[in-house]
């Protein structure tokens, strides 16, 4: 007996660009959300690389060489602001916010709690579509005046003094804002109502334990973005004074409100990640993740402190000094849950039984990753250091690691591990390891240097800088390239599985207990025909590898009981 | 890859070379902060290296011995180990302890200006630095004499900029509408650069206004005798070609024929320009003043409308005629 794609399933059982477009399967919405975002990646990507470009060699404020005929009405330095802006904007609100809860989460969330589909699914469907809408207020501002006040907006020179699309903007962010606030509602509710029995709280898999924090955040802290960004709008607009001190407004009330949303924010990308990468840990060691607990509790943890740290993005803004030291030691209660999960995510893996799968691979890339972008984060939550180091390159390379090295790299782990249940087929093994490796290698060569620029003086947005500064920005630059070689490789192998002659996926190709593997690959439309028994997460002692399946099959099937039939055979019963 | 090798460790030779004063990581050390700001980097650092050692030390150490090949099947070992995560959980947090604390202290020092420093204003503008001294001295510069406690009071003129200067390891935003400030005490004499560290549009990184340390109060005084009336006995074009350099001008207009952000002044006296509007006009005396005064009435085709009026406000009577006579004698 060899694997066979089930006849019909939730891919081919509707066919045609309204039954993707208008659709409440949220696994179709899953998809669609993984696409879109891959696109805006590649988007932001190429910003990246531009960006890069430019910093390559010093003294470009010369020529401007590097970007010379990208535009004949932008002078060199005000082109490169709009791709430095242009990519943190696309990159923080189209594809990491998004990334992993709407698209993994909306994929797998529900089969993990053996459901059919989330709470609201056309509420879903309504957030995607705002998706699509924020995507399209964003594509018009970079086809009309472009924008060029940093992803963070900040006032007066947002309001006052830029001349470019920032209303396109913010309404984008503001419209994305919606899209971000009803999917962490949706999950919410999903988490909380469609358990099914048997299924306790601490029954439940890590990563929903990751998107249910992630939802708290999203709801309460996104509206925040939303009225900050809405007060810009009518400022620059309508003249109405708020931000702008030459209009009685002030400056710094924007800083606060703004990082009020974008501190939170950083969990919402981050730990998302923390919860697949606990799935990924768990399941290719065939352990059940060490401390389960203590990883679920510091998600909630982590996801409460959150809101109260975002001072510390404001220690030379201007704010009071006692808020300044009171912003220091909260932001340090934030390191001790991120550095319990890291610990547990090693020990996970004593004893057991290692598969270096790709999957697992990105895993291992995000324990070096994320513990660089944690413990440089110490220098900076740190007052006496901050000061220093504060809006240089080292800043830029600290949040690169948390952000991409860490939320990006679990994101593209995460995609590696659900492709076989996605779309019911296996990617070549090799292109995907290389693509991996290249990435996380050219990603270190990227940021490392950058540290070093930062402590040394370099700052951030700057389109030229001092020849003293210019080994650490070439080596950076070739950095980038590699990474995006690296990348490349890894999409090729995705998209390449899907063309030519498909390697068929089994059920169940890496022995997860998750409810999510026990359904046929690509799923049948509606997940399950009987909601299927519960187990715990993680344990893998129920599960068996079967050579003839090319996958894992449960010890003991239960004769009759379709799901659990169905978990060790490919074929839809 | 092979050949970055050799090439990083020229870069760790040559980084000793070029600036002694510096360190691999660090500028400098030009001011009392200096020293103890770095002393809290490196203990920072080393905390950090040793636990991501550690970490990736057992990680690597873990997946070699429990991998598939060597081990089949998984062992059962306990889920999870109170004592265990409480260690994990209360050294680290020692050690943070610690980083707060010294930070704290160090901020505390940073955040402390001594009673009778010498208070220099500094005022930000897209995309110049103007300081300006008790004597009502004024330059574009930042002068100060080394071992006296110098506090700037800082705000801006139009958007957030950040005054930043890393061999001192100072930094504070300037905000329109408030004040802020910071202190240091120079230490070691000579030049240093100063970033804005704010984000402030198109010249954000041309304004990278210089540092000079003097070693003496009698040599700071001589400075700011000078400094006082810079034009003092200089022919007008002369006083021009320093009104250019010391307002700012020279930031986004050369005196070289290269263009930046704004037209080079280099032959354009008597030229024929174009504008964005299609219209023409010849450089002459009113057309200076107007470009000055009111730079968007005519935008040269090609550049962007940035100017805003403030170039007239950063600039004398004296020093706009001064700008015109200069202006002529780089006519081609």
């Amino acid at each position: 007996m060899t694997n066979t794609t089930p006849d019909v399933h939730y891919l081919n059982h509707e066919k045609g660009f309204k039954s993707w477009f208008w659709t409440l399967d949220h696994k179709r919405l899953g998809v669609m959300y993984m696409w879109s975002v891959i696109a805006a990646f590649i988007l932001g990507g190429i910003f990246a690389l531009l960006v890069r470009m430019e910093l390559m060699e010093p003294n470009a404020i010369a020529g401007g060489a590097a970007l010379e005929g990208f535009s004949d009405k932008l002078s060199a330095p005000d082109l490169y602001n709009h791709f430095f802006t242009l990519h943190g904007a696309i990159m923080v609100f189209l594809v990491i916010i998004p990334g992993i809860p709407a698209a993994l989460g909306n994929f797998a969330l529900p089969m993990m709690l053996g459901a059919k589909d989330v709470a609201y699914p056309k509420l879903n469907r309504f957030s995607y579509h705002l998706w699509l809408t924020g995507a399209i207020f964003f594509v018009i501002a970079l086809l009309t005046k472009g924008l060029d006040t940093g992803w963070t907006f900040y006032a007066p020179y947002s309001t006052s003094h830029s001349d470019s699309a920032v209303i396109w903007a913010t309404m984008g962010a503001f419209i994305l804002g919606f899209s971000s606030i009803f999917t962490g509602l949706n999950m919410l509710v999903t988490i909380h109502k469609m358990r099914p029995d048997g299924m306790t709280w601490f029954k439940m898999p890590l990563f929903i334990w990751a998107i249910y924090a992630t939802a708290v955040i999203q709801i309460l802290a996104t509206p925040v973005i939303g009225i900050a960004l809405l007060m810009l709008t009518i400022e620059r607009a309508l003249g109405v004074g708020i931000f702008d001190p030459a209009l009685g407004g002030d400056p710094v009330l924007f800083e606060h409100i703004f990082w009020f949303y974008s501190h939170p924010a950083v969990y919402v990308m981050v730990l998302p990640a923390m919860g697949v990468v606990s799935e990924l840990i768990s399941n290719f060691s065939r352990k059940p993740i060490f401390g389960y607990k203590s990883i679920a509790f510091s998600s909630v943890a982590i996801a409460i402190f959150s809101f109260i740290v975002w001072g510390h993005h404001m220690f030379v803004s201007g704010q009071s000094d006692i808020v300044n030291v009171v912003f220091s030691a909260l932001t340090f209660s934030v390191a001790v849950p991120s550095a319990i999960k890291v610990f547990n995510w090693v020990a996970t893996l004593y004893k057991g039984s290692i598969s270096l799968d790709t999957p697992m691979w990105y895993a291992l890339s995000v324990i070096w990753l994320f513990g660089i972008g944690g413990l440089t984060g110490l220098w900076l939550g740190t007052l006496g250091t901050d000061i220093h180091l504060h809006d240089t390159y080292f800043v830029v390379a600290h949040f690169h690691f948390v952000m991409v090295g860490s939320a990006i790299f679990s994101f593209i782990g995460g995609i590696f591990y659900w492709w076989p249940k996605m779309f019911g087929v296996m990617y070549n093994e090799f292109t995907a390891k290389v693509g991996c490796f290249i990435a996380f290698a050219g990603f270190n060569l990227t940021f490392l240097p950058q540290f070093v620029a930062g402590s040394q003086g370099m700052p951030r947005r700057y389109f030229d800088y001092a020849p003293e500064f210019a080994t650490y920005n070439y080596y950076s630059s070739i950095g980038a390239m590699v990474l995006g070689i690296g990348l490349s490789i890894a999409l090729f192998s995705l998209v390449r599985s899907l063309m030519g002659e498909k390697k068929v996926a089994p059920a169940n190709p890496w022995g997860a207990v998750t409810l999510d593997w026990q359904c046929t690959s690509p799923p049948p439309p509606h997940n399950f025909d009987h909601a299927p028994p519960v187990q715990g997460p993680y344990d893998h002692e129920l599960l068996r590898w079967n050579e003839e399946l090319n996958g894992y099959e449960p010890i003991d099937p239960v004769d009759g009981d379709p799901n659990l039939a169905r978990m060790g055979s490919a074929k839809t019963v | 890859m092979i050949h970055l090798v050799p090439n990083l460790l020229a870069l760790l030779q040559s980084s000793s070379e070029q600036k002694p004063e510096g360190s691999l990581f660090f500028p400098p050390k030009a001011s009392n902060f200096a020293a103890e700001a770095d002393w809290l980097y490196n203990f920072i650092f080393w905390v950090s290296v040793i636990a991501f050692f550690l970490t990736i030390a057992a990680t690597v150490y873990l997946v070699l011995r429990y991998r598939k090949s060597v081990s089949p099947e998984p062992q059962p070992s306990p889920h999870h180990s109170t004592k265990l995560e409480v260690i994990w959980s209360v050294i680290p947090s020692i050690f943070l302890v610690i980083m707060f604390w010294k930070g704290f202290e160090l901020f505390v020092d940073y955040r402390k200006v001594p009673a009778g420093a010498y208070q220099i204003q500094v005022t930000g503008v897209k995309w110049n630095w103007t300081f300006r001294y008790p004597t009502g001295a004024e330059s574009s510069d930042l002068h100060v004499p080394m071992g006296e406690p110098v506090e700037l009071l800082i705000t801006s003129k139009d958007v957030l900029h950040s005054v930043f200067i890393p061999a001192f390891r100072v930094k504070q935003d300037a905000v329109p509408g408030r004040y802020t400030n910071l202190w240091f005490e120079a230490t070691m004499p000579g030049k240093y650069p100063m970033y804005c560290t704010e984000y402030c549009g198109t010249s954000h990184s041309a304004m990278d206004n210089a540092v000079y340390v003097y070693e003496t109060r009698e040599e700071f005084d001589q400075w700011l005798a000078g400094a006082l009336n810079p034009y003092e006995g200089m022919s007008l074009a002369d006083a021009g070609a320093l009104a250019w350099e010391r307002k700012g001008c020279a930031t986004c207009h050369t005196n070289d024929g290269t263009n930046l952000v704004g037209p080079s002044f280099k032959g354009i006296w008597g030229a024929t320009r174009e504008f964005e509007d299609g219209t023409t006009a010849t450089v002459d005396e009113n057309y200076i003043l107007e470009s000055i005064t009111m730079p968007a009435a005519k935008i040269v085709k090609g550049y962007p409308n940035v100017m805003i009026a403030n170039g007239g406000q950063n600039l004398s009577d004296e020093e706009r005629n001064f700008l015109v006579e200069y202006i002529k004698t780089l006519a081609n």
